[in-house]
């Protein structure tokens, strides 16, 4: 059923994603598409991987971003990664004319049944995120299933069963748990460091939360330390009685 | 957004045969007779449009064999009760045209049943414009004259389809079907205008600084893109149009769309039957190719908030 689950779940899983920490380096994105392409949402097809114009489906992207204060003349560069918000209010689950596109009612986890998906494409189309990518070679949507078939998976040792993305990040700078726990540790994160939600004004409720780059710490001066020339009788006897020489 | 030539056909097409539809049972209910040929072309063309519509709406799925599925969440999806609908207009409108068409009988009990059929067609029109008036993302869909232009659009191109079959079978009319032909373009013009003032002079509701939460640092710029060729989003929602070309298919859409068809028929009350069939010919031929420019740009304008990730400041 496409509706909203009527008594939202008490537990919303969730990412915390640190844009202090994040340096860029993809391979969240990589470890997801290695994950997820055997996963429940196998497989992520690539077309062309080796053309002129490789396009496949991915769950993460990794956008770099630069926040200019012309007023101020600072500038900050941050590495944005961006998957799905497993929003509580899901707009791309409730215009799914089939049913394929539910939110889980235990967790909140926002899910594709590739059975009865029939590549319409609307979801992608309410969802402001670009969290949903169309596989051209199935003909259903795909999306970030929080590592659906990781996180609950007793086989695995418990310090794995966290997403691929958040295993694999090799600064920590994402976070996974329940963000509806308030005493969980990335809703402890959220709070003592501003996390904030993408586009409020969208309406989504998003899960997901992003903790902001930390204010810089500027020092004594804004430009960086400059060798200059001694010219001011500091120097020893020989020193001036050599510098008298050569400057003859 | 990409303006895709299966769903342009599909709501053009679709909607000028509804538009048909609601245009024959009005006629039947102010009094026209049951004529015969005309109610074999005038059906006849209503069904095709609306067939080769949603046959075409079924193009672009991935998975066209499931379609069906699509017609259980009316709960909650807008594009599903489109499906429902749709299914829904045919058994009225069916039993309106086989009693027209075979019985030659239009009045009493079937009138009612046309009716019917005609809400049930106005309807639909209106769900297929929900179907985008109800997207978020997308502000230049997400407003009250999306839905008023579908259903000018339907009741414009009907209504110019249902007066050229009136002429070329020699059925008689009055010049209240022309005249209301005419004040449906006038008011399709200005609610085509309403909309593109509405879309141009609009505040953005998000931006790269919303999309990012890094406003608080300054104005928001992308440096890098996560990959170097485009992705399905960059193709299905990063499709943009040149102000200049829209400008100019803007004045294409409204001239052929509206105000020559509005000339064409106003004028055919003061010219023999001959040059009246003729005039609405040239209607229809300009109503026609003025109509998908209208819905193309309607796609091809809109933009959608995900680009706000990829170098749009603001939508």
């Amino acid at each position: 059923m496409t509706s909203l689950p009527t008594n939202p779940s008490k537990v919303k899983l969730g990412l915390v994603i640190d844009l202090d920490i994040c340096v860029g380096c993809h391979a969240c994105a990589v470890n997801c598409k290695e994950w997820n392409t055997s996963g429940k949402m196998a497989p992520l097809t690539d077309m062309q991987p080796y053309g002129a114009k490789p396009d496949g489906v991915w769950f993460n992207r990794v956008h770099t971003f630069e926040a200019v204060d012309e007023q101020a003349g600072t500038s900050r560069t941050v590495h944005f990664p961006r998957s799905c918000l497993h929003c509580d209010d899901a707009p791309c689950v409730t215009v799914c004319p089939t049913g394929a596109s539910y939110k889980r009612e235990e967790d909140g986890i926002v899910l594709i049944n590739s059975d009865t998906c029939i590549g319409c494409k609307l979801c992608s189309w309410a969802c402001p995120y670009g969290a949903r990518e169309y596989d051209e070679d199935e003909g259903v949507m795909k999306k970030c299933t929080l590592c659906i078939d990781k996180i609950y998976n007793e086989n695995l040792p418990l310090e794995s069963r966290v997403p691929a993305c958040v295993s694999t990040c090799p600064t920590g700078a994402r976070s996974f748990g329940d963000l509806a726990d308030q005493n969980s540790d990335v809703s402890k994160l959220v709070a003592a460091r501003g996390g904030y939600a993408l586009m409020p004004e969208q309406g989504t409720a998003p899960v997901n939360r992003y903790l902001p780059p930390r204010p810089k710490k500027l020092g004594n001066s804004l430009a960086p330390r400059m060798l200059e020339y001694s010219d001011d009788n500091s120097a020893g006897v020989l020193a001036r009685w050599v510098d008298k020489i050569l400057s003859a | 957004m990409h303006p895709a030539k299966s769903v342009i056909y599909f709501t053009t097409a679709s909607g000028a045969g509804y538009g048909l539809m609601i245009w024959l049972a009005l006629l039947a209910a102010f009094g026209q007779g049951p004529h015969r040929l005309f109610g074999v072309a005038g059906f006849g063309v209503a069904f095709f449009l609306i067939i080769s519509g949603l046959l075409s709406s079924t193009a672009h799925l991935g998975r066209p064999e499931r379609a069906w599925r699509a017609l259980s969440q009316w709960r909650s999806s807008w594009l599903s009760r489109e499906g429902v609908l749709a299914i829904l207009t045919f058994m009225p409108a069916g039993v309106f045209a086989f009693f027209w068409v075979v019985l030659g009988v239009n009045g009493g009990l079937i009138l009612v049943v046309g009716l019917l059929a005609a809400v049930l067609s106005l309807l639909t029109v209106y769900t297929t414009s929900m179907i985008y008036a109800s997207l978020k993302t997308i502000p230049a869909w997400s407003n009250s004259w999306t839905s008023i232009n579908y259903l000018l659009m339907a009741l414009i191109s009907g209504g110019i389809l249902a007066l050229m079959l009136l002429q070329v079978f020699g059925v008689e009319y009055g010049a209240v079907v022309p005249a209301s032909v005419v004040l449906l373009c006038a008011l399709g013009a200005m609610a085509k205008l309403a909309y593109w003032r509405t879309i141009d002079v609009s505040p953005a509701r998000s931006t790269a600084q919303s999309a990012t939460g890094l406003g608080q640092f300054g104005k928001v710029h992308m440096v890098e893109s996560p990959h170097s060729e485009d992705n399905y989003l960059l193709k299905e929602m990063g499709f943009s149009i040149a102000r200049k070309h829209a400008n100019a298919l803007r004045r294409v859409a409204l001239l052929c769309g509206f105000v020559l068809p509005m000339a064409l028929v106003a004028a055919i009350g003061t010219v023999g039957p001959v040059m009246a069939m003729a005039l609405l010919f040239v209607a229809v031929l300009f109503g026609a190719p003025g109509l998908t420019v209208e819905r193309w740009l309607f796609f091809a304008e809109a933009k959608h908030v995900v680009t706000l990730y990829y170098g749009q400041s603001d939508v």
